[in-house]
């Protein structure tokens, strides 16, 4: 065996031989077991100092908490270690490909981060005097006039805190105009294909859902909707790009239906990612369409939230977006915080996710127009470069070319005993985050590949291989692969039925 | 462009993979007249010169770092310890997605699971959801759920209420069959105010919703509410907006809270001009599948290994669509990690030990504004916040304030305009006022009056 002077072996010895052992510390190397903090702290310990006031005489009405909070502390060091443990058991954008359709997993750049942070932004009250915070102001008035300009749009409303609160404000608006030339309407129309929280949200706003079909080509059918719209539509939502990928051809003939009908194009802008720079939402006839900053213009997902969904609005509605907003005077910036004229209310206390805003114009500042463009080319030329790669081995749902998503079913999966679940669940072991699975709901054991244009061509390639071989053991009946997958996460899979049926939401000392 | 990794080579050869000649042939679907608009915005900019360009932007508003700082009314300056900030930049937690699968989220999992336990301890409730947008969205929900439970319509918004929550509330519910009623704030006599919604509370009301502290400060015990909510069969919404409170005044799971909702931004988040925030919801066992928003919960994996899920998504719009009992998607994932992590390090010891001293320093700018000639303190009761009352109108004694370096509060007539408070300023002191800057605000306030 080749050693060094003192005795250290310096050439790789052992091999596989000695995984069978079980380790001592329930630690399996580099995959650290990690309890919960209320196993592991004590109400004795914290991990900050604060000056002392024991003599303190309380002025707070006799209503002192005295009974156990029952919340145990962690000194610095383990907190940093239970988190940094935590954090290991997670995939992200920052580890590999995420091709999770209709959620636009780009890259975050760092940039952001940062200047989000700058007190300037991060340590200022949305309370504070007008006269303190004007460059705040001239933030958000910044971050409209690129919003309006790549929507050709004549006014946003900044302050919904995410995508499904953007279609809120965006019903809203429309129910408020529809109301103030009083004209009662009662359904809203939504494609089979919407997003769930598209006819929620109609629902929240006090109107019947109906649905309309789509044509065999994966679009709006819009004889169908011609058949629909009478004068009881108040609104159709579609989501363009749609759910299945595609670019709704005929928008600008559906645009000019609804409005015949007297009734409002919303836009379900989740997918405006594919076209910034290429096409205006204001060109298409749209009349609300929200911006899910956390997609389009890449700002943290966080694991799930927190999001922004600024809604650009038509003339025809631009009177009646909520407060607050800002406005440009004379002498800087000013705010109007109190509902006025026809402003239908306000959705959140304050101005809404001034965080996420900071993050967005420095993301469209570093693209500029002509990087938005780019951008979203890049996308659309990704996922036809993933549909073109795929199509011989896997069912695509639709002809190409698609947008930014390529839509796949389970068809290629027929008598493999594979199902799109097991399929998800192989990717995991191929080191890829699963792409979307069973959405939408119009095509059987949906597959929807969003790759995003951070993907350099190598990613690209690498990913197309695993699909391929995947793929192509499914069929030729490597069921072991796909059945008990995955095998080389952290955790194989969970049991959704148990936690369901005696819902555990809470750690309770035994 | 540093954030597109394809070389034109690379289209190149992707476009003739795909059998196409030209980027535009993959867009044919958009009509032609309205493909490729001219857009008239700048070109790409480096790195160095949006940094440029977005510091001098905040180098024209005041940090509350940087000066004697009292702002308040919803959202608070507090310390928030560097390794949280730190934690949370990890790429494995900024850069995740919702948790949909759970063999490769079990970091996000667990986390929002020691959140929701740690949200219902603080709260006194049994179980808390996996956040919401913010405090004033997560009490707009409790209004619906209260209505789903009890099946009545009728809300009674108390007059202590955060005015901006109430126009959440009444915007929210404007196209529902909800019927909001909403008192008037009474800052001088908050006793007066609690009998105002006791004394509202009928056979149709569906719930109560006070905050406290109160949007004036005031500290107050809610059981009568509580009990005289019971025993109509309306359900008793407790709005904690100030969640540092928790450590030192008795939860409203004491009080006999049914829903405790509540902004969370001074756990482990930074002002951030009102967002991102995180927003708390938390009831009782028995309405748990009447509750909006996202639950994590405890299952086994296949190997029978303790694990985490999202779980009861049967009440969610992407499988109930139009009967959802909410149209939420996302949480405030993140922002529920930042308070998570923060929570850890102060445990309960900390919590306690950080809230007596936001009290102790709540107690010395009375005492200092007891002390200024012409002004009146109008809360005695309460945790870090009071309000004044001033001998001229309070938006231009801020205004001269701020002239002078001090940010003293939130003019009342900035939330209740036209409700005759124009002299009244709400103020705040967090554990991060000093005693010199109540002394500088008390020095300013002097000459400006």
């Amino acid at each position: 065996m080749a050693m060094n002077s003192q005795g250290r072996p310096t050439a790789a010895t052992g091999g596989s031989d000695g995984k069978q052992f079980e380790s001592f510390s329930g630690h399996v190397g580099l995959r650290l077991a990690e309890p919960l903090i209320f196993e592991l702290g004590t109400t004795e310990t914290t991990g900050v100092d604060y000056e002392d006031t024991s003599d303190l005489e309380l002025s707070c009405g006799g209503l002192e908490r005295t009974g156990e909070i029952g919340c145990p502390g962690l000194a610095e060091p383990d907190t940093v270690r239970h988190y940094t443990r935590l954090s290991r058991r997670n995939y992200g954008i920052d580890m590999g490909v995420f091709p999770l359709g209709s959620c636009t997993m780009k890259h975050n750049p760092r940039l952001n981060e940062k200047v989000a942070r700058l007190p300037g932004f991060g340590d200022i009250h949305p309370l504070a005097p007008k006269g303190t915070v004007q460059g705040a102001y001239q933030l958000m008035d910044e971050l409209s006039h690129w919003l309006m300009t790549l929507t050709g749009m004549p006014a946003v409303a900044l302050s919904p805190k995410a995508g499904a609160h953007g279609e809120l404000c965006g019903v809203m608006a429309i129910r408020a105009a529809l109301e103030a030339r009083g004209d009662a309407r009662e359904v809203v129309l939504c494609p089979e294909s919407a997003h769930g929280t598209n006819p929620a949200t109609a629902a929240f706003c006090g109107y019947k859902v109906k649905s309309i079909p789509a044509k065999d080509n994966g679009r709006v059918d819009l004889e169908a909707l011609k058949a629909a719209l009478d004068d009881t539509v108040a609104a159709v939502m579609i989501t363009n790009p749609n759910t299945c990928g595609l670019f709704e051809n005929e928008v600008r003939e559906i645009a000019d239906e609804i409005h015949k009908a007297g009734a409002f194009f919303y836009c379900d802008g989740a997918n405006f990612n594919a076209i910034v720079g290429k096409a205006r939402p204001g060109d298409l006839g749209v009349d609300a369409m929200h911006i899910n900053l956390h997609k389009t213009f890449s700002t943290p997902h966080g694991g799930g939230g927190p999001g922004s969904g600024p809604v650009v609005f038509s003339d025809a509605l631009k009177d009646f977006v909520p407060v607050p907003y800002v406005l440009k005077t004379d002498d800087g910036f000013d705010i109007v915080e109190d509902q006025t004229g026809k402003s239908f209310g306000r959705l959140t206390a304050f101005q809404g996710q001034m965080g996420m805003y900071v993050r967005a114009l420095s993301y469209m500042l570093s693209h500029g127009s002509d990087g938005l463009k780019q951008a979203s080319e890049d996308a659309v030329l990704n996922a036809n470069y993933v549909l073109a790669s795929l199509k011989d081995v896997m069912s695509p749902s639709y002809d190409g070319p698609c947008m930014h998503e390529a839509l796949f079913d389970d068809r290629f999966l027929k008598d493999t005993g594979v199902t799109t679940l097991d399929f998800a669940k192989a990717m995991i072991d191929e080191g890829y985050h699963p792409m979307t699975m069973y959405f939408p709901l119009v095509v059987h054991g949906a597959m929807l590949i969003e790759p995003t244009e951070s993907e350099s061509k190598t990613n690209m390639d690498q990913f197309i291989r695993s699909m391929r071989g995947l793929a192509e053991a499914a069929k030729a009946g490597e069921v072991a692969r796909f059945e008990g997958a995955p095998y080389h996460a952290p955790w194989s899979r969970l049991d959704e039925t148990q936690a369901a049926r005696q819902p555990i939401l809470r750690f309770a000392a035994e | 462009m540093r954030y597109l990794p394809l070389t034109a080579a690379d289209r190149q050869s992707m476009l003739e993979k795909i059998g196409v000649r030209h980027i535009d042939d993959l867009f044919k679907d958009v009509p032609n007249a309205v493909l490729n608009p001219e857009i008239d915005l700048p070109r790409h900019k480096a790195e160095m010169e949006v940094e440029r360009h977005l510091s001098r932007m905040a180098g024209k508003n005041t940090a509350a770092g940087s000066v004697p700082f009292f702002v308040g009314a919803g959202a608070y300056k507090h310390h928030v310890p560097a390794s949280v900030d730190h934690l949370i930049q990890r790429g494995e937690f900024l850069t995740a997605y919702t948790p949909y699968q759970p063999e490769i989220a079990q970091g996000t999992l667990q986390y929002i699971f020691e959140f929701q336990t740690q949200v219902a301890q603080l709260t006194g409730m049994d179980v808390a959801n996996a956040s919401m947008y913010d405090g004033s969205t997560a009490c707009a929900e409790a209004v619906l759920m209260a209505r789903r439970v009890t099946r009545r319509k009728k809300a009674i918004m108390a007059g202590s209420l955060h005015a901006h929550y109430r126009a959440v509330v009444e915007t929210t519910t404007q196209y529902t069959e909800d019927v909001i009623v909403a008192q008037k704030p009474n800052p001088a006599d908050p006793e007066a105010e609690l009998k105002a919604v006791i004394d509202a509370i009928d056979d149709e009301t569906s719930c109560v919703v006070v905050q406290n502290p109160g949007v004036f400060g005031h500290v107050l015990d809610l059981r009568p509410v509580a009990e005289a909510a019971h025993a109509k069969k309306a359900l008793l919404v407790v709005v904690v907006t100030e969640v540092m409170s928790l450590g030192l005044i008795q939860s409203p799971g004491e009080m006999g809270a049914d829903i405790v909702v509540g902004e969370g931004q001074s756990i482990g988040n930074g002002l951030n001009f009102g967002g991102p925030y995180v927003g708390l919801f938390a009831t009782n066992q028995k309405y748990v599948r009447q509750m909006p928003g996202r639950l994590c919960g405890q299952t086994v994996d296949a190997d029978g290994k303790r694990g985490f899920v999202l779980t009861l998504s049967t009440r969610e719009q992407h499988i109930r669509r139009e009967k959802a009992t909410s149209n939420i998607c996302t949480n405030a994932g993140l922002c529920a990690l930042a308070f998570t992590v923060h929570m850890t390090l102060l445990g309960e010891k900390g919590l306690r030990g950080v809230a007596k001293v936001n009290h102790k320093n709540a107690i010395a700018l009375r005492d200092a504004m007891k002390a200024v000639n012409g002004v009146d303190v109008l809360t005695n009761a309460f945790f870090n916040e009071i309000a004044v009352k001033l001998p001229k109108a309070a938006a231009g004694v801020v205004d001269a304030l701020a002239e002078r370096g001090v940010l003293a509060g939130v003019p009342a007539s900035r939330l209740y305009a036209g409700d005759g408070l124009d002299d009244v300023l709400i103020m705040a002191a967090t554990e991060t006022v000093t005693a010199d800057d109540i002394d500088v605000l008390k020095g300013a306030l002097e000459e400006v009056l």
